[in-house]
């Protein structure tokens, strides 16, 4: 169970020595209560303390990496049940399965356009995560293939699936350095174990019932493998839900240590649409990865929009520097555009004045990151606010251009902004920066 | 070993909501659909009480939208300015279980058609469908308070939801919908307190709360999901808390808010790493509904058929659960 501050406070020295970087132990013992800071950072604290501590001190819910370098996967160290409470840290891991069986050269084209797959949204690189390597029915000799393949053509993160301990153990050599998971489908037995030792391999354990999965995770621990993943298997996505939601609750809510491990969801569904629906189900309830039957971009597409929205922090509106942009190259007479600093309107807008092919400036105004229409009904960018803004940043100086095209679901502010901003004309452009290219094309817009 | 499952009791329960009415009930519609009545969060069947699966519309428009999309108009090009035939084809062909009728044209900006031809394509939509109706407006106040007068009282009896009343603008349609017994819809712009607030004013109006539906505000995946999502599981759990001024059903919009952005209208030829723009037309509505419902809606309006048919199997699966394994 966790300890209360007070509790934690009573097993500290109580000497004020600071060394741990807050002022007071009792400061001191309330982050470690909140779970923001490790009892290590205290060098003068007892062994009791830290046995009294140790369980309630560990995250609720292990970090577990797999794969290295800039692309290694990083799930875990959850601390909420709903993104409102606080935020959810790592976002899911997506992950695409390739089996043995297939011929080399699908494979190996599939591995190098799923690791050339990046796509950008709002400001971001999004790419698939892992490679889900699945012996199949294939023999050894394919599978060790694929993992080479993989090995060569990819960088990317791997989970091998194999119930044949002998492919396994050759197959973690090949990638003895690239600290992949091994998905176990069943049992699991000593021998298992014994291929996660001394190597940096993370184990997926798989449940058909909660009891089982815990046997298997003590089985684990016991073994002395703390990375652990764990995958309970549900016949339909109700039961998906409602068990996801189980294990999280027992690792957050009562500190139940056997459950407390990210969780794997395997998608299996015979068309895209039914991938989509379970995939998006178990990215907002707690599938820490989500292995993916096939590599489809357009359900990629998806779940990374999905996915950057379930996993923004929702203290803050991600936005952008207030200031004036360059879109292309710019002169002092090319066009001038006005929107907000939310990222995604800014992205949206700039994404469409480029595909348009006019070079032109963009005024981003500070509206505290939020969107046209929110921003004008909270009073952010009105005429007063803009014209404010656009003296602030000394436009007149930096363009010669004296006309600006405001967002046209604003249209109502032109009037205003008009009176506040002497010397300039004010165009209503369209509504949806989609129809900005159409737009330019055709008004005369500088 | 002492695992055992971690149950969370809650005091509060979701209103229980019926939309329709036959003719023993007054109206002429087939079948009723109640939509509510949980007293645990969404789907989880272990410890509360979900006794009616979250129900599925569609749209149909009296007048074709802008910009209407290509995936769409595929599925709908023969009926598409025909409500009462595209009700039809919504309600035989692709399941759903009721009816939306847009009225956009009714807006002074859009068209100024009158309160009169509104209640008269709603009465054509009444006659070709059996299922109960949802009538949907829009924000010109003046204008909507005319037109949605008119519509109630045509409709009289039939217990359509009417869609919907703003804290700033409730009292004319909440008078009509007591009047002649309909339902309504409690639209707020994303905000826990709004929702509260403008729930609050209609019960001082002695609307009964059997009656009211929450519409929380549907923003599109990818273009403000991540607040509808948060919103909704924050009033759900203020209403199951036992909040009753929160405990409501909620409707969500995925196929209008969905067919209004990009990502369902531009081919893989011009985007190539969008994908499929069949599948992902698709896809968006899906992943829309499925996080929605996953917050808790129960009254969800579609757009695309193959996301219709997607989202109403998966309901059932979520439905089938009544046990935690
Ligand atoms: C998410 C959201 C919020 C979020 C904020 C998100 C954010 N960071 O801004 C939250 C929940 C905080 C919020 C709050 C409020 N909201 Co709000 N919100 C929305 C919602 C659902 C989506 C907004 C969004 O993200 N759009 C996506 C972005 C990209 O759109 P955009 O900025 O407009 O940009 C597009 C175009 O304008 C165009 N564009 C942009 N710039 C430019 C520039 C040029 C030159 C051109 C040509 C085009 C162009 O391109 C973009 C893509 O097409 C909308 C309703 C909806 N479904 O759209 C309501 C909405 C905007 N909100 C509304 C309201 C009323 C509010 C509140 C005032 C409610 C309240 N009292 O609490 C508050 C205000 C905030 C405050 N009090 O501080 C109303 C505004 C009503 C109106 N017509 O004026 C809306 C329309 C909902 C409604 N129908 O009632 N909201
Ligand atoms: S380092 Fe330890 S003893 Fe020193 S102030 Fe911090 S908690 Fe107290």
């Amino acid at each position: 169970m966790a300890l209360s501050g007070l509790e934690i406070f009573k097993l500290l020295p109580k000497t004020n020595c600071k060394e741990c970087g807050v002022p007071t132990c009792m400061a001191f013992a309330m982050k470690l209560a909140q779970k923001k800071a490790d009892l290590g950072e205290c060098p003068h604290a007892s062994e009791e303390a830290r046995a009294a501590l140790g369980a309630a001190s560990k995250p609720p819910i292990r970090l577990v990496k797999i794969g290295v370098g800039a692309r290694a996967l990083e799930v875990g160290n959850e601390t909420v049940m709903f993104r409102h409470e606080k935020t959810f840290f790592h976002q899911t891991g997506l992950a695409i399965r390739l089996n043995a069986s297939e011929d080399e050269e699908t494979l190996v084209s599939k591995i190098r356009e799923i690791e050339n797959y990046t796509v950008d949204r709002v400001g971001e690189q999004l790419k698939a995560d892992l490679l889900f390597l699945s012996q199949d029915e294939a023999g050894k000799d394919a599978f060790l293939k694929l993992i080479g393949f993989a090995k060569e053509h990819s960088t990317k993160g791997v989970i091998l699936d194999s119930r044949d301990r002998e492919s396994l153990t050759a197959g973690l050599e090949i990638l003895k350095a690239d600290r992949p998971a091994v998905f176990l489908s069943g049992d699991v037995s000593d021998g298992d174990f014994e291929l996660a030792k001394n190597r940096s391999v993370s184990l997926i354990i798989t449940g058909e019932s909660f009891e089982s999965l815990e046997s298997r995770v003590e089985k684990a621990k016991k073994a002395g493998i703390e990375d652990l993943i764990l995958n309970l298997k549900a016949p339909d996505l109700g039961r998906q839900f409602q068990n996801n939601t189980i294990l999280r609750r027992s690792a957050l809510k009562k500190n139940y240590e056997p459950f407390g491990y990210p969780l794997l969801t395997m998608v299996e569904a015979e068309n895209g649409p039914d991938r989509m629906a379970k995939a998006s189900v178990g990215l907002c309830k707690y599938a820490s990865i989500i292995v993916l039957p096939r590599y489809d971009k357009a359900l990629l597409y998806t779940l990374f929009a999905l996915r950057q929205n379930i996993f923004t922090d929702p203290q803050k509106p991600i936005q952008v520097e207030p200031k004036l942009y360059s879109i292309g190259d710019p002169t002092p007479e090319s066009p001038v555009f006005l929107t907000t600093n939310f990222s995604l309107t800014f992205f949206l807008v700039s994404g469409e004045i480029e595909n348009s092919g006019t070079s032109a400036h963009l005024v981003v105004c500070d509206c505290e990151g939020q969107s046209v229409l929110t921003a004008w009904a909270a009073g952010k960018f009105t005429g007063e606010t803009i014209a404010k803004f656009i003296r602030e940043i000394k436009l007149e100086e930096q363009v010669k251009t004296r006309r600006l095209i405001i967002p046209g679901f604003v249209s109502q502010i032109s009037g205003d902004l008009e009176e506040k901003l002497p010397g300039w004309e004010i165009l209503v452009g369209c509504q949806e920066a989609a129809d900005i290219p159409s737009f330019v094309k055709s008004v005369s817009i500088a | 070993m002492g695992f055992e499952i971690p149950i969370e009791k809650n005091s509060g329960k979701i209103a229980e909501v019926t939309i329709g009415a036959t003719s023993e009930q007054g109206g002429t519609r087939s079948n009723t659909i109640t939509i509510g009545g949980s007293t645990a969060l969404p789907f989880l069947f272990f410890e509360g009480e979900h006794p009616n699966r979250p129900a599925l519309a569609m749209e149909v428009f009296d007048k074709v939208p802008a910009k209407y999309p290509e995936a769409l108009l595929d599925y709908y090009r023969d009926v598409i300015d025909k409500p009462a035939d595209m009700a039809k084809k919504c309600v035989e062909q692709y399941g759903a279980e009721l009816i939306s009728v847009r009225l956009d044209e009714t807006h002074p900006e859009k068209g100024d058609r009158s309160a009169d031809e509104a209640a008269d394509v709603v009465r054509q939509v009444l006659d070709s469908v059996k299922v109960p109706l949802i009538i949907t407006g829009h924000s010109h106040y003046e204008k909507i308070n005319v037109v949605m007068k008119k519509v109630c009282e045509v409709t009289a009896g039939e217990n359509c939801l009417i869609n919907y009343v703003e804290t700033d603008n409730y009292k004319t349609i909440a008078a009509a919908c007591m009047a002649y017994n309909h339902s309504i819809v409690a639209q707020s712009p994303i905000d826990v307190n709004m929702a509260k607030q403008l729930n609050i004013l209609l019960s001082d109006m002695n609307f009964p709360s059997e009656k009211i539906v929450i519409d929380p505000l549907t923003g599109a995946l990818g273009y403000g999901l991540e607040y509808t999502y948060s919103i909704m599981e924050r009033i759900r759990n203020d209403g199951l808390a036992g909040d009753s001024m929160l405990a409501f059903p909620m409707i969500i919009n995925p196929g209008y808010e969905s067919s209004r952005v990009k990502e369902v209208r531009v081919t893989e030829e011009e985007y190539p790493d969008w994908g499929d723009m069949e599948l992902r037309s698709a896809y968006w509505e899906t992943a829309t509904a499925m996080s929605l419902l996953s917050a808790g809606s129960e009254l969800i309006v579609m757009y695309h058929p193959k996301a219709m048919e997607t989202v109403k199997k998966h309901v059932d699966e979520l439905y089938s659960a009544e046990s935690g394994n």
